[in-house]
């Protein structure tokens, strides 16, 4: 089959003239689809509850405790025990619920979350969707599920929740101008927006290298604007437990809570990947072009173990805003979109357009 | 033009206290052996001098206390949790003394507000160290705290 741990693209590419040669075009095609979704689905479940351990073991250790450490070796059973639980409780719909909308929020936002995963490039050949729009793909999908989350507000016919769902809605709406705004800047210096043209445009040195001042400044702005669009960190304003209960998920129970739960930390992931895709070259090792000897000694480290490096890098990050900050006000939030992040992104893809027009980065 | 320069003064600002924030929480997460958690059940932790956990009655190595059953504990408690129980005794040279029979602390009525302490004359009684308190059956919450068969120690001023 040609398995080759540093690039999986005629692994990939002979298992599907496998598949071609044992049945039928449409079967092969079918069974493909079925086994790319069976691992999407394993990774998330074992991302997320490795996330969610890592998120309580993190907060832990910037608040001087030690968190879950005793269910298996270093706490690692506890989520796993903790889902169980969740499994096997109740799933409650309250009587005066819009029940079609309420059961149907989780769902969308799982599959918006599913959907933006698709895009991310983990490997070389290890990648779901590799639209020539990707980051234009990302970002709009990415900023679907809001929708999810305005409809558990509203159908939930609880004023908490409906309250945090508002609040989500106008964050996520500002903030993906944001996102997408930094990211555009950095498509400007690439050149394209194809995920894997982006990463193989890194080959000699990481956007964030590359590009200097206005790559460091699309970075520092990505990282607010995602942590906001993700609902944790300071801008957790739709869950607000002091002031709304849950927020969003105030009438949610067992599973579908769950799947709330498990979307926010995997869309914190998303955020992070995109970042470490898109400024820290996503699987690329560390290049820098001329020194031969010491690119040659970065790619004995296989690619995926490098994309992973800098996404948990950038997950440690989010949960170090998410543990310092204080939550801001609603008005605030927007001030701080619509006041400061978006000139600056406005100014910076002017600054970006400068230094790639008159070729002065590296 | 100044306001201009307002604003751009005010983001650095703003990242800068940001920063400020990030390094006093990463200063906690890069010293985990700064820690203040207590593994508890596994490592039990001592208690400072003045930690005030359940009445105590200090007894010598004769098994002798130093309560001379006044009583004033027992009116100085807020919450009727002692009650001091004497009894008359002739002593060898021939008078009637009061001596205590029973020492009885009720700790399921108890603050912890150290005014017992406080009030005893003789330092006859203690707070003592031990937190976990907890039993199965209420009654075990009534103790007798003088040792069976103790007396009161010499030399202490009646």
């Amino acid at each position: 089959m040609g398995f080759n741990f540093y690039d999986f693209t005629t692994f990939t590419h002979n298992l599907h003239l496998w598949f071609m040669e044992h049945m039928s075009p449409g079967w092969a095609t079918t069974v493909e689809w079925v086994i790319v979704g069976v691992i999407y689905l394993a990774f998330v479940a074992l991302l997320g509850l490795f996330l969610i351990w890592a998120e309580r073991r993190v907060c832990a250790v910037f608040q001087q405790r030690l968190g879950p450490n005793r269910v298996g070796l270093w706490g690692l059973i506890q989520t796993i025990a903790d889902f169980l639980k969740l499994m096997v409780k109740e799933i409650i719909t309250p009587r005066k619920v819009d029940k079609f909308l309420y059961n149907l929020a989780p769902y969308i936002v799982v599959i918006c979350m599913f959907l933006t995963l698709g895009a991310i490039p983990f490997a070389p050949g290890l990648q779901g969707l590799d639209f020539d729009i990707g980051v234009f793909y990302l970002s709009s999908i990415s900023s679907l599920s809001v929708i999810g989350i305005l409809l558990a507000g509203w159908s939930s016919n609880n004023k908490y929740s409906l309250i945090g769902g508002i609040r989500s809605g106008a964050q996520i709406i500002s903030y993906e101008l944001s996102v997408a705004m930094s990211l555009i800047t950095m498509v400007i210096l690439a050149g394209t927006m194809q995920f894997s043209g982006i990463v193989e445009g890194q080959r000699d040195l990481w956007f964030i290298f590359k590009g200097h001042i206005p790559a460091l400044i699309a970075f520092i702005v990505f990282l607010i604007a995602g942590t906001a669009e993700t609902n944790r960190g300071p801008f957790d304003l739709p869950e607000a437990e002091s002031e709304l209960t849950a927020g969003f998920h105030t009438e949610y129970s067992g599973i579908k809570f769950a799947l709330f739960y498990l979307s926010e930390f995997i869309n914190m992931f998303i955020v992070s990947a995109v970042a470490a895709t898109v400024f820290l070259g996503g699987w690329m090792p560390l290049h820098f072009g001329g020194l031969e000897a010491f690119n040659h000694v970065m790619d004995f480290i296989p690619p995926i173990i490098w994309f992973f490096l800098k996404t948990f890098g950038l997950v440690f990050v989010l949960m170090w805003f998410k543990w310092t900050f204080p939550r801001l006000r609603v008005d605030q939030i927007l001030t701080l979109e619509w006041k400061y992040l978006l000139p600056i992104n406005l100014f910076n893809i002017l600054l970006m357009t400068i230094v790639v027009l008159t070729k002065f980065h590296f | 033009m100044k306001s201009i320069i307002e604003y751009i003064v005010s983001i650095f600002k703003g990242l800068s206290s940001l920063l400020a924030g990030m390094r006093v929480t990463g200063k906690y997460a890069f010293t985990p052996w700064k820690n203040v958690t207590i593994q508890y059940p596994d490592v039990r932790p001592v208690m400072t001098d003045r930690f005030r956990g359940e009445v105590i009655m200090p007894h010598n190595e004769n098994n002798e206390h130093k309560c001379t059953a006044c009583g004033i504990c027992e009116m100085n408690c807020p919450n009727g949790s002692i009650e001091v129980i004497s009894k008359t005794i002739t002593t060898p040279e021939g008078k009637k003394k009061r001596v205590l029979d029973q020492y009885i602390y009720h700790l399921g009525m108890c603050t912890f507000c150290n005014l017992c302490v406080k009030a005893c004359p003789s330092d006859a009684i203690d707070m003592g160290k031990n937190f976990e308190l907890a039993v199965w059956d209420r009654t075990k919450l009534n103790k007798v705290l003088n040792q069976p068969g103790s007396k009161i120690a010499e030399g202490v001023k009646e």
